[in-house]
Parts: C-alpha cells; sequence; structure tokens
C-alpha cells in the first residue's frame, strides 16, 4: 500500500530539484524509454531509508560532479505502481529491485546498481560509481576532449 | 530522512545471503533476527547439489543483480543458520 504523499513528497523532491524527471504514468515511461538516442539515467526512487536515504543524494552528487547524462528521470516504486512496473519492463533480466539505477546508451543497458550494491555505502560511494559509468557512456570524442591538456 | 527499523535487528533491511547448515542458501531482504529465527523478506533459496550451481555459484550469481523474490516472507530457524552477511559485501 503507498505511503501518505505528504511523507515522499521530500523525498520525491529531493530527486526533482536536481533537475531528474519524474515519471508518474506507463505512458511518461514509454515516451521516456522511446528516445533511445544518447544516454539516459532512470532512478527508482523508494521511501526505503536503508538504501534510498543513500541512493537520492548519490544520484545528486553525480549529476553535479560528473557529466551529466542527456536525459535523467525517476520513478517511484511502490507509490506510481502503473509507472515502475512499466520501467522494469524496460529491465526484463534484471529482478525487481528499489532503489535502484539504470543507465543507457543509446538504448541499451550499459549500467544498473541494485539495492544491495546501495546499502551500507555513503552518498558519496554510490555518486562515485554513478560518475564513473557517466564517464564511460560518454561519446568517445567527448571524453577525448575532456582529457586533453588545455591549448596554450 | 530517516529508517523505520525501530526495535529490529542492525542488518534489518539489507539484502543478505543467509547460508545454513545443510544445502540451502537464501537471499533476501532481512526483516529481523532474534534467538529463534531469522526472517527474510523477497526472498529465494537455492538447494545446492543435484547437478545445479554449488552455494558458491548461486551467490556469485545473485551478486549481480540480486534475487527474484520467490518468497514474500522466509522464516529460518536458528539452529540452521551458519552465517549471515550482507550480499553486497560479496
Amino acid at each position: 500500500m503507498p505511503y501518505s504523499e505528504l511523507l515522499v513528497k521530500p523525498m520525491r523532491e529531493e530527486l526533482t530539484s536536481a533537475g531528474v524527471e519524474e515519471l508518474r504514468t506507463a505512458a511518461d515511461v514509454d515516451r521516456f524509454m522511446s528516445e533511445q538516442e544518447g544516454t539516459a539515467l532512470l532512478v527508482v526512487n523508494s521511501v526505503c531509508g536503508c538504501a534510498a536515504g543513500m541512493a537520492r543524494p548519490g544520484v545528486r552528487l553525480a549529476l553535479t560532479e560528473g557529466p551529466r547524462p542527456d536525459r535523467v528521470a525517476t520513478v517511484f516504486a511502490g507509490q506510481d505502481l502503473e509507472a515502475t512496473a512499466r520501467a522494469r519492463g524496460y529491465l526484463p533480466d534484471i529482478p525487481p529491485s528499489s532503489p535502484s539505477i539504470a543507465l543507457f546508451k543509446d538504448g541499451e543497458l550499459v549500467q544498473f546498481i541494485p539495492r544491495h550494491r546501495i546499502e551500507g555505502r555513503s552518498a558519496q560511494d554510490v555518486a562515485g560509481d554513478l560518475v564513473q559509468a557517466f564517464q564511460a557512456s560518454r561519446p568517445a570524442a567527448a571524453a577525448h576532449e575532456s582529457a586533453a591538456p588545455a591549448a596554450s | 530522512m530517516g529508517t523505520f527499523h525501530q526495535g529490529k535487528h542492525a542488518l534489518h533491511g539489507i539484502t543478505v545471503v543467509v547460508d545454513t547448515v545443510g544445502p540451502e542458501v537464501a537471499v533476501g531482504r532481512c526483516d529481523d533476527i532474534d534467538e529463534a529465527q531469522v526472517i527474510l523478506h523477497d526472498a529465494d533459496v537455492h538447494r545446492a547439489g543435484d547437478g545445479g550451481p554449488s552455494k558458491e555459484e548461486w551467490v556469485a550469481r545473485a551478486a549481480g543483480y540480486g534475487v527474484w523474490p520467490k518468497h514474500r516472507r522466509l522464516v529460518l530457524p536458528r539452529e540452521s543458520v551458519a552465517s549471515i552477511r550482507p550480499l553486497g559485501e560479496i
């Protein structure tokens, strides 16, 4: 049974205030996933304090520190049931996990961080994994550009 | 943002591997542990042998993306439990 909206509102806002688009319906998820070009980060948010309490700040940190994915969105497990079920449909071989974080490149899953890889870790640790994944998923030219020394 | 586990074991909410003294090993989200039992939520159990994967192989696979929940609530008698450790540490 979903928690009170009053309780989850700050948990939603922790991500939306960082520019993460919230997907509330299956149609929202389909629209987000139908655009395949580039990189897309999908965060499965959750009420669970044990892991989501680190996942949300980890995502926020990563979005400010790393090369930002082209599109970033979230569904809320246990709250927006239809949207979450549809999002999981795009990860058919992966057991349901919330919170969890999926990174897609050109429509292909390139990184998945399940709940048990978030539990017991700090937001900085989670952000570190994400920044690494963001960097690895960048087009080669962009990665080379940022690695090149500044012209004198 | 606090957690909601007043009065529960320190591993409450953590995904754990519960190895037993027998051929079974389980992975699930720990609800509670006391002197009598270990309670897991959204768990799966593997029974080693019969030509299937060993306990270690099954746990290594689970450490990748987790397990498909086959038991909404699984209760394991404490005396059958050999070890409990977070799946994230594997």
